[in-house]
């Protein structure tokens, strides 16, 4: 595929970025949507569990996590660590550990992968889903060149000859904006620095024109001035392809600039999920709530960072109530008792404005208006 | 690539240098005078002195390092105080001999080793990986000489299936390759396969465990590579410690074992060096053992060389 004249700017002069001012100021007034394509489904999520079964116990690490998207669209997982958001991505993928045990449901592209055979889930792993990882000093084999990797990839999917899928890795390079693109498909992953590995790990997973993206923290593990560039990158490939994207990140500025809608999670449970303008402008989940509270952001100096108070919950005893009530400044009596459900609350914009809820002070539940508050 | 093979090779440079200098303290550091064994027990003073002189030990030591570095350089690794031959006339046949067992041992020591491992890492933690850590543990345990006696008492003495010592038939030490010479070789060569085996599947095995749990698996199974690819990478990673294990025992078995080759009386320089410690035949000790420590200098250099085809990184350091 040809590089658009988009793509072939320079990608270290932010100017889009500079020109926005801050990220959360951009966010406000977000750039106008791509030209409206006709809308696919290619992602449906429906109650999706994985539990960690051993001699030593039963552990719950996602619990009816529910979610969609549609092609070109963005969804940014966001939550500490240990909320289950990497989890996700790799159930996604079906490469849990084999003591994991999935249930619900989750269909890419129409086919249901919870319980396909493994030889089913190969087919589609790097076709239809790719994924970028969060570290590409370990995510990429160091004894093997970038364009092998790139070109086994192409090979064991397209069926291509070595030859050809050299050829069109040396494309991808160039599309990913590797400088010297050539010598680079001979290098190997130690011989390229953090946010070139990146690239290199993008081009990767965009070998096969995958239909949904996974993005694994993919600017955590690289400088400043680099994790603006290849986020930059990766919003503009991702536009440019249309792929529907699961962006997994702790990181709320970097949610900001990419997202069309965030999913907040927290203890395997997504709490909240709604277009970003939304989320931002009104969190409505405590957690959300307290998460801006927490986030550093321009204008701030002098002011008190307010911290979530204590510490995200051990998996393996979680409180029977909401597993955010023990944290959370408006916890009653009824939310240490019993685990909000589900709720979709209805938005105030078009296109997608509802949004998903678990909390009890968002339901119409009348034990929860009856009882007391829990002052911590 | 090129570059890095001459650095290495500049590097074995020192190291064959101090070989050569143990080799020659040997003689010097070895209790009694090198000659007391030649000399009879009623030579007169004048006489020690002229027979000294004449095999130049009158002269200080690092001149007679040098004369015998010189010599050795030329072939010349003297002569057998008991046979009176040149001593590499005696030594070369007997590596010649040591390598046939040590070739036999490496083909059926590292193929279990590397397979039994290889499989045992990819099962970590299941039955089978146990049953091959606790056969490489009795393998490296077992003294070799006694599962030596044992194999001869029930193969050769009680089932009379394969000789019990020797080369070949009729005692002779020449070597082809037909079965009357094999069956000389299995008995033997099982014995000095065991420890390696043993060795390198424990090591394969923590290497394979350690390789597929790093996060370059993950992403290989996230795009979707064959269960036979992956492997192929994993191999290619575990290749470099692999390597090295393996040429840390080869060189060993080349240096031959001196009681394995005494328990099947297999005529090399286990056998060799024995008889030359018993009847103190300095110069033959010397010469296997300078020859053997080459031996050892060239297996690690081509372990280091062959480590950077699998791993680049190596290159660098």
């Amino acid at each position: 595929m040809p590089a658009s004249p988009a793509l072939s700017r320079q990608p270290w002069l932010p100017k889009r970025w500079r020109s926005t001012g801050s990220r959360l100021e951009a966010l406000v007034a977000p750039t106008p949507a791509p030209a409206p394509v006709p809308s696919e489904r290619i992602l449906h999520v429906e109650d999706l569990g994985v539990r960690f079964v051993s001699r030593d116990g039963d552990v719950s690490i996602l619990n009816g996590v529910t979610f969609s998207l549609d092609r070109g669209e963005v969804l940014c997982l966001l939550g500490e660590s240990g909320s289950g958001k990497s989890v996700t991505l790799r159930t996604l993928l079906g490469i849990l550990p084999p003591t994991a045990r999935v249930s619900g449901r989750m269909d890419v592209d129409g086919q249901n992968l919870v319980g396909a055979s493994e030889s089913e889930l190969r087919r589609v792993r790097g076709s239809k889903i790719a994924m970028i990882f969060q570290e590409p000093a370990t995510a990429l084999d160091p004894v093997f060149t970038i364009g092998h990797q790139i070109g086994e990839t192409l090979v064991e999917h397209k069926g291509l000859s070595w030859a050809d899928a050299r050829a069109r890795a040396l494309q991808l390079l160039e599309l990913v904006q590797i400088p010297s693109a050539r010598q680079r498909l001979d290098a190997y992953p130690h011989e390229l620095s953090g946010g070139l590995k990146q690239r290199a790990m993008i081009a990767l997973a965009l070998s096969c024109d995958p239909k949904l993206l996974l993005a694994d923290e993919p600017t955590t593990a690289l400088d400043a001035t680099v994790q603006i560039q290849v986020l930059l990158l990766l919003r503009e490939l991702q536009r440019e392809l249309g792929m529907a994207t699961v962006f997994v990140t702790h990181d709320l500025g970097v949610a900001c600039e990419i997202a069309d809608r965030v999913g907040v999670m927290y203890a395997g449970r997504l709490v909240e999920g709604a277009d970003v303008a939304a989320i931002i402008k009104d969190p409505l989940h405590p957690y959300t709530q307290a998460l801006m509270r927490s986030t550093v952001q321009a204008g701030m100096r002098g002011k008190v960072l307010d911290a979530i108070p204590g510490s995200p919950p051990d998996l393996a005893m979680l409180p029977p109530g909401c597993s955010f009530a023990p944290r959370c400044r408006h916890a009653r009596a009824h939310c240490l008792a019993v685990a909000p459900d589900l709720i979709r609350l209805p938005g105030a914009g078009a296109g997608h404005s509802q949004r998903d809820m678990r909390c009890h002070i968002h339901g119409d539940e009348e034990a929860y208006r009856v009882s007391a508050p829990v002052t911590a | 690539m090129l570059f890095y093979v001459i650095r290495r090779l500049l590097y074995a440079v020192p190291i064959t240098i101090g070989v050569t200098i143990v080799c020659f303290s040997l003689i010097h550091l070895a209790p009694g005078d090198p000659l007391s064994t030649v000399l009879p027990d009623n030579a007169s003073p004048e006489v020690a002195a002229q027979i000294r002189a004449a095999y130049g030990f009158d002269k200080p030591l690092p001149i007679q390092y040098l004369v015998w570095l010189g010599n050795v350089a030329q072939g010349d690794f003297g002569v057998s105080v008991q046979s009176r031959r040149p001593v590499l006339g005696d030594v070369l046949p007997a590596v010649r001999n040591t390598m046939i067992l040590a070739f036999a041992a490496v083909l059926l020591g590292f193929s279990f080793g590397i397979l039994a491992g290889a499989v045992a890492g990819h099962v970590e933690g299941s039955l089978l990986d146990k049953a091959v850590t606790a056969f490489a543990i009795t393998g490296v345990s077992v003294p070799h000489y006694w599962l030596g006696l044992v194999l001869v008492v029930v193969f050769a003495v009680n089932l009379g299936m394969l000789p019990a010592m020797g080369m070949g038939p009729g005692g002779q030490s020449g070597f082809t390759i037909d079965w009357a010479h094999l069956k000389h070789l299995i008995l033997p060569a099982i014995t000095l396969a065991v420890i390696p085996a043993g060795i390198i599947a424990r090591s394969v095995r923590a290497t394979v465990a350690e390789v597929r749990k790093r996060e370059f698996v993950s992403a290989l199974r996230a795009k979707g590579m064959p269960r036979p690819r992956i492997f192929l990478h994993v191999a290619k990673n575990a290749a470099p410690v692999v390597l090295a294990v393996s040429g840390l025992q080869f060189a060993q078995l080349l240096g031959g074992s001196i009681l394995v080759e005494m328990v099947f009386s297999w005529p090399g320089t286990g056998f060799l060096m024995n008889s030359a410690i018993f009847t103190r035949d300095l110069p033959v000790l010397q010469g296997t053992i300078l020859v053997l420590s080459l031996f050892f200098v060239l297996i690690n250099l081509i372990v280091d060389v062959l480590q950077v085809v699998f791993d680049p990184r190596i290159k660098r350091a």
